[in-house]
């Protein structure tokens, strides 16, 4: 339940690092309120981030319970979906995220890709 | 939150007026308030023009504020598309009447890993609801889900659920669904959406496309079961419910001219009854159309408006042709009182005339229509489709206190009272105009084969196209048959010569006698000359005698006087001596 308290904040960054901005990994998490799916969902993207992009990720949270109107922005229809704003293309990942070898697909974070 | 109408157990289902032309009229009031409605059908068949039109309608007219979440078209092309139409989406969207919101979803983009609902599509649909507080929502096309979420599973369970906080909402809904090949939606829609269910199509018979809409199922209400016949031009959509009339028209007692005195003198002197139907049906060249445009200008001078369908010449044309008989239709063009549309028969199929037919009187609101000719719709169709399409033609305006002028072309070899459509039987007055082919010439007759409601003259006349109109001349029904042309010219010549040769006999006769008088009064005198001789005489004669007596008497007294003898004894006296 970590997460909780991150989730009406807006953005929560990983590890602060001065990265450069091409290898910044910029990602966006939509949820709707605090859902056993959405938990799962932020505890996967967490977990796969710190061990494949560390430092040099933010990941923000969005709850379209509290700000609905963001949903239009990124085309969201299913929840939780993350979305990989960069680098580009946008990316985008539907579910709880517990197949870590489909979201690292998703993210074309495979090795050798 | 909005109430939830649909729950309370109204005798009557509450209905949300969609303000389509006909649809409303169909379905007794419009889609089920609160409930969500299916519109399917194949591509191109009006789904997204209906559900938008249903939207616009509802904001504009019934203060309904409504939301269109679209599947397909971005919100750009959605405005670009129905500002065709007329609607003015950008406006109704800044005053917060309408709120678009366009749901994109790329399959390529999308990666699914783990469990997930459709609670984001809830959410935005749920935040522009509230945010206009709309009554009224369209989704279209909810199925392009199916081609952008792999599992199906999760989808079925999110749209029953989604259906059902629709209705939770109370929200009047449309979601639209392609047809499938043997379900009303490619994706089986129909499971979900059970309310009511409206069926579009787009179907091409004879090379001619007609758009039809049906009611297939409308859960707790009546409505018209056929397919009807619907139309979307720059006022969108217009259905018609044309089956639905009944025989339940005013009537009215007031007559108009036909713009043809002898004519109306055929009809009671006073012409055709207002809101009747009247069928001019004659061979080729006969003159059908100057008729009507007798009566068309006619009706313009009266100050009526008049509704001119052509269906075989262009306007020009046939007011060029009218001015040859003096009859100039172009000013009452200018005045707006009469209007032409001019289209083939062949432009769209019988429903859609149909359906043009409703809208442009419905628009012009003519007392008077024309439809020159009726029977080239039988091109292509059969002569039963035609007929229910005129019949449903004149219900119509009958239903509005039209009166109507079809012309009808009947060809020579066919009975000519038979061929006509077989709408004998709905029109009122069925005038009929012939060739009467007679020693080498082509003429003109004209009569009345029926005049419902009025006692019409059983003649037969001469029709007779001049410079100044149509006239109506007596004909000669000899032994030969009836005498037109040349033939009663000649006819005419005839007679007024044997006119002509009796005028001399009474003449002669008159002189006879009048010499014969005169003889008479000869003789009279010269027997009054011959009479009055002898008078004479006879009188100088008895005057001679008298004087004689006289003399006599006098002589007797002298001699008396002489002899100094009484007088008493003269006469012895004189005798003696």
């Amino acid at each position: 339940m970590k997460a909780k308290k991150e989730n009406s904040n807006k953005i929560k960054t990983g590890k602060k690092h001065d990265t450069t901005e091409k290898d910044k990994w910029i990602l966006r998490l939509y949820i709707a309120g605090q859902t056993p799916k959405a938990i799962t969902a932020f505890t996967n993207l967490k977990k796969i981030c710190e061990e494949k992009l560390e430092g040099k990720f933010s990941i923000e949270i969005i709850d379209l319970l509290i700000n609905p109107q963001l949903g239009a922005e990124d085309q969201i229809l299913a929840l939780p979906t993350l979305v990989r704003k960069l680098p580009v293309p946008v990316r985008k990942i539907i579910g709880d995220l517990s197949n870590t070898e489909r979201v690292l697909v998703g993210l074309d974070l495979l090795p050798g890709s | 939150m909005k109430k939830a109408e649909h729950k309370t157990f109204n005798k009557d289902l509450l209905k949300s007026p969609t303000g389509i032309q006909g649809f409303d009229e169909i379905t007794a009031g419009g889609l089920p308030t609160g409930r969500p409605t299916l519109v399917c059908g194949g591509a191109g068949c009006g789904k997204t023009l209906f559900g938008m039109e249903f939207l616009v309608r509802g904001a504009t007219q019934f203060d309904e504020p409504g939301v269109f979440m679209s599947f397909e078209e971005t919100n750009e092309e959605l405005i670009k598309n129905v500002a065709s139409l007329g609607f003015d989406l950008v406006g109704l969207i800044r005053n917060k009447k309408i709120a678009v919101d366009h749901v994109q979803i790329e399959r390529s983009e999308i990666e699914e890993t783990g469990e997930y609902d459709l609670e984001g599509l809830f959410i935005r649909l749920g935040y522009a609801i509230d945010t206009i507080g709309a009554k009224r929502v369209v989704l279209d096309t909810i199925e392009s889900l199916f081609a952008g979420l792999p599992n199906q599973l999760i989808l079925r369970a999110e749209l029953r659920r989604l259906f059902h906080w629709l209705k939770d909402k109370g929200v009047t809904a449309i979601i639209t669904g392609e047809r499938g090949d043997e379900t009303l939606t490619r994706q089986g829609l129909e499971e979900y959406v059970s309310d009511c269910v409206i069926m579009l199509d787009h179907r091409v018979t004879e090379q001619t496309s007609t758009r039809r809409l049906r009611v297939v199922k409308y859960r707790g209400s009546m409505h018209g079961t056929n397919e009807y016949p619907f139309l979307i031009d720059e006022n969108g959509f217009s259905v018609l419910p044309i089956t639905s009339l009944g025989l339940k028209h005013i009537v009215s007692n007031k007559r108009i001219s036909s713009g043809i005195t002898a004519l109306d003198n055929m009809l009671e002197g006073k012409g055709y009854y207002r809101g009747s139907t009247v069928l001019i049906s004659g061979t080729a060249g006969v003159g059908k159309t100057s008729i009507a445009a007798h009566f068309t200008e006619a009706a313009c001078k009266r100050g009526e408006r008049v509704l001119f369908f052509c269906f075989e010449e262009s306007p020009n044309q046939l007011m060029r042709n009218m001015l040859s008989i003096g009859i100039n239709l172009e000013p009452w063009v200018r005045k707006g009182l009469l209007q032409f549309q001019a289209t083939r028969p062949t432009f769209y199929g019988l429903e859609m005339h149909l359906a043009v037919t409703h809208k442009i009187v419905n628009i012009f609101k003519p007392d008077i229509v024309i439809l020159d000719p009726i029977n080239t719709f039988i091109v292509g169709d059969k002569e039963s489709e035609v007929k229910t399409m005129i019949m449903r033609i004149v219900d119509f305006l009958k239903a509005n206190q039209i009166t109507a002028l079809f012309t009808s072309l009947t060809s020579n070899d066919s009975p000519i009272e038979s061929s006509d459509v077989g709408i004998s039987s709905l029109i009122d007055t069925w005038i009929l105009l012939r060739d009467i082919e007679l020693s080498g010439e082509r003429n003109r007759g004209i009569y009345v084969l029926k005049s419902r409601g009025m006692a019409n003259s059983n003649q037969i006349r001469e029709f007779i196209l001049t410079n100044h109109g149509v006239e109506l001349r007596e004909v000669y029904i000899g032994a030969s048959g009836v005498l037109t042309g040349s033939a009663r010219i000649a006819q005419e010549a005839l007679e007024n010569a044997e006119v002509l040769t009796r005028k001399h006999d009474i003449e002669q006769k008159k002189r006879e006698l009048e010499r014969k008088r005169n003889a008479l009064d000869t003789k009279i005198a010269s027997l009054h000359a011959d009479f009055e001789l002898e008078e004479s005489e006879a009188v100088k004669i008895i005057e001679t005698e008298m004087e004689m007596i006289k003399r006599l008497e006098q002589d007797k007294m002298e001699m008396a006087v002489s002899r100094k003898a009484a007088v008493k004894n003269g006469k012895n006296n004189k005798l003696k001596k």
